[in-house]
């Protein structure tokens, strides 16, 4: 009976995860797939057809691909010191003239062989740094202020529904708009935040929140925590709710301060669940886009890697290259999982 | 003693405002100067002037943004659908049934719903390009459940495991088929929690805006956030803060209201989603 059962169900197993492995196979990995294939050619967004070139997108030594000439057949190089037209041909590895296809001597100077990639990019290893500066600053920062509010809530107080309802309203703005409210507060010329500085004396006229280099950062990272410390704040809440109210009175009749308490007791049983808060916070601090690209464009101060990988996609058309880019960016995500899922286990993590 | 006391009261109550003017004040701020247009919407004192609803009414005006709405609510309703039709079933079989490879499955659900959404655009715009369906909603439906897919699996999975073993088994008892068990028995049981994370996919569809900003081209197609985004107004010399305002607080309002109402659900959705895997 009991067999029966099991093998019927198994079977009827394998119908019902039919769908969502369809689903999950057709719109995630199928285009995964294809966005690692796409990584591997020189594809462009609106132009058919597309050659292999191995790992030329992510790092590779050899000719400038634009200087490529079908008609010559190799890749065209003006000797600038003898100013001869030179041809080189992968075939033979030599350079030949160009107007008379004798064999010529290699240029003095070396204007066509270069590192190429997008690992040879100086704007993606800014992108990566944004990318990471803002990560780690945010998580660390929500973290403190949710735990701290998370506390905060905990306390039986008059009005804790209305003030817990309130901290929940920044979850529930759109990104798109919560950057848009941030934008108007900052407005260099009308927003609320230089009208109130101005006001107590403490600047002398407007400044460009969202303009300046540094200041865009960190207008960016405000609008940030803004946004996600309530996830933290209601995960710390609910596992706050968890500690047994026994184990805090049985601390206090052993004459446990409030201090104590919080160090010894209450943070470290909140601990595991608060660090898969952090994971997940972490690991989605890592993809930022919409926040960014709201605030400040795709300005290069402000780039994350997702902004990098779809502008080279998108608005410059190169497929290729940018598909390398967010190739890259899922091994770095995949990276800092690993370590923190690591970390996490060790330190009890419920994952 | 006394005196302490009313002291400690007093710190509570200031850290209770601050909360409250951190958590509240861009909105609030948002709500007030949406009342606002011409020079009144750039003075900081926003009681000397007079409010006035202008603005709500000019922005379904300069642009098609009750077509936006539209938009949106159809594309995220068609994914929550989809999505928990799909997931239900997979949920029961990953979470009630003993099956090999269980494992590896969850674990390849949990990292598809981590997932950098750039990580997919390249192919998703070559598939939906192939499909015809560049510029339409169907695209959209179709690339969020990239993300809404995974995510409803997981939660309703863990919701799945802790429902009682015993009134399946009763079920079984009586002559019911795995598909009976699910339909009559666990599909009830399940509504809540259906509704939970129904809410959060929703909202997370409703919000996304990577895949809406490159798979849309023309104004009528886009969603909300696309039009909130690359508001431009009907003059091109300034930007119309007062028409955005109002925009932002038609489709903030619903959704703030929606979570307040339901967030017992969403809690528990959150915290089964986060903390039980």
């Amino acid at each position: 009976m009991v067999g029966g059962l099991a093998r019927s169900q198994r079977r009827w197993a394998v119908v019902f995860l039919l769908p969502m492995l369809l689903a999950l196979g057709g719109a995630a990995g199928w285009p995964l797939l294809r966005t690692a294939m796409l990584s591997l050619t020189d594809a462009g967004l609106s132009t058919e057809g597309a050659r292999f070139v191995g790992l030329e997108n992510y790092l590779s030594y050899g000719p400038d691909p634009a200087a490529y000439d079908a008609g010559l057949g190799g890749y065209y190089v003006l000797d600038v010191a003898r100013d001869a037209d030179l041809v080189w041909r992968p075939g033979s590895d030599s350079y030949f003239n160009a107007d008379t296809g004798q064999p010529a001597p290699a240029p003095a100077e070396n204007t066509l062989f270069a590192w190429r990639g997008v690992l040879t990019q100086p704007a993606w290893w800014r992108a990566v740094g944004v990318t990471l500066g803002l990560a780690v600053a945010s998580v660390l920062l929500e973290t403190v202020l949710g735990v701290a509010m998370a506390l905060f809530l905990a306390r039986p107080m008059r009005g804790r529904a209305l003030l817990r309802a309130s901290v929940l309203v920044p979850w529930a703005i759109p990104t798109v708009v919560g950057a848009q409210l941030w934008n108007w507060m900052l407005n260099d010329q009308y927003g609320v935040l230089n009208a109130a500085l101005i006001g107590l004396g403490l600047i002398p006229r407007g400044i460009a929140w969202t303009a300046e280099p540094g200041l865009s950062l960190l207008a960016i990272l405000v609008a940030d925590v803004w946004k996600t410390t309530p996830f933290i704040a209601l995960l710390a809440l609910a596992a706050l709710h968890l500690v047994p109210e026994a184990v805090r009175e049985a601390a206090r009749v052993d004459g446990v301060g409030c201090w104590g308490m919080l160090r010894h007791i209450t943070l470290p049983l909140i601990a595991p669940a608060v660090l898969v808060a952090v994971m997940f916070r972490a690991i989605d601090a890592l993809r930022l886009f919409d926040l960014v690209f709201v605030m400040t464009g795709n300005s290069p101060n402000t780039a994350t890697m997702s902004i990098y990988a779809r502008q080279q996609m998108v608005d410059f058309q190169r497929l290729g290259f940018g598909s390398a880019a967010s190739m890259v960016l899922v091994a770095i995500v995949a990276l800092v999982a690993a370590v923190l899922l690591t970390l996490g286990r060790r330190r009890g993590a419920v994952l | 003693m006394k005196a302490g006391r009313r002291l400690g009261s007093l710190g509570v109550a200031l850290a209770a405002c601050l909360i409250l003017v951190w958590s509240l004040f861009p909105l609030a701020w948002a709500m007030l100067t949406s009342f606002k247009t011409g020079s009144a919407l750039f003075d900081p004192d926003v009681f000397a002037t007079p409010f006035v609803f202008s603005n709500y009414v000019a922005v379904f005006k300069g642009q098609p943004f009750g077509r936006n709405i539209v938009n949106s609510v159809v594309v995220a309703a068609a994914v929550v659908a989809i999505g928990l039709a799909v997931a239900v079933p997979a949920a029961y079989a990953l979470g009630r049934v003993r099956l090999r490879g269980r494992g590896l499955m969850l674990a390849a659900i949990l990292a598809a719903s981590m997932f950098p959404q750039v990580a997919v655009l390249g192919g998703m715009f070559e598939l939906i390009r192939h499909l015809r369906l560049y510029n339409s909603l169907a695209a959209l439906v179709l690339s969020y459940l990239t993300f809404t897919v995974p995510f409803t699996v997981w939660v309703l999975t863990t919701y799945m495991r802790d429902l009682p073993r015993e009134l399946e088994e009763a079920a079984v008892i009586d002559g019911c088929s795995p598909p009976g068990v699910l339909w009559r028995v666990l599909l009830p049981l399940l509504r809540p929690a259906m509704a939970a994370t129904g809410l959060l996919a929703f909202i997370a569809a409703w919000n996304e805006f990577l895949f809406a900003l490159s798979f849309t081209a023309t104004d009528e197609m886009r969603t909300v956030p696309v039009a909130i985004a690359l508001f431009s107004g009907a003059s091109s010399h300034e930007l119309p803060w007062g028409n955005m305002m109002a925009a932002s607080v038609i489709v903030t309002l619903p959704l703030v209201l929606l979570v307040l109402l339901c967030q017992r659900q969403i809690v528990a959705g959150l915290t089964a989603g986060a903390l039980k895997g």
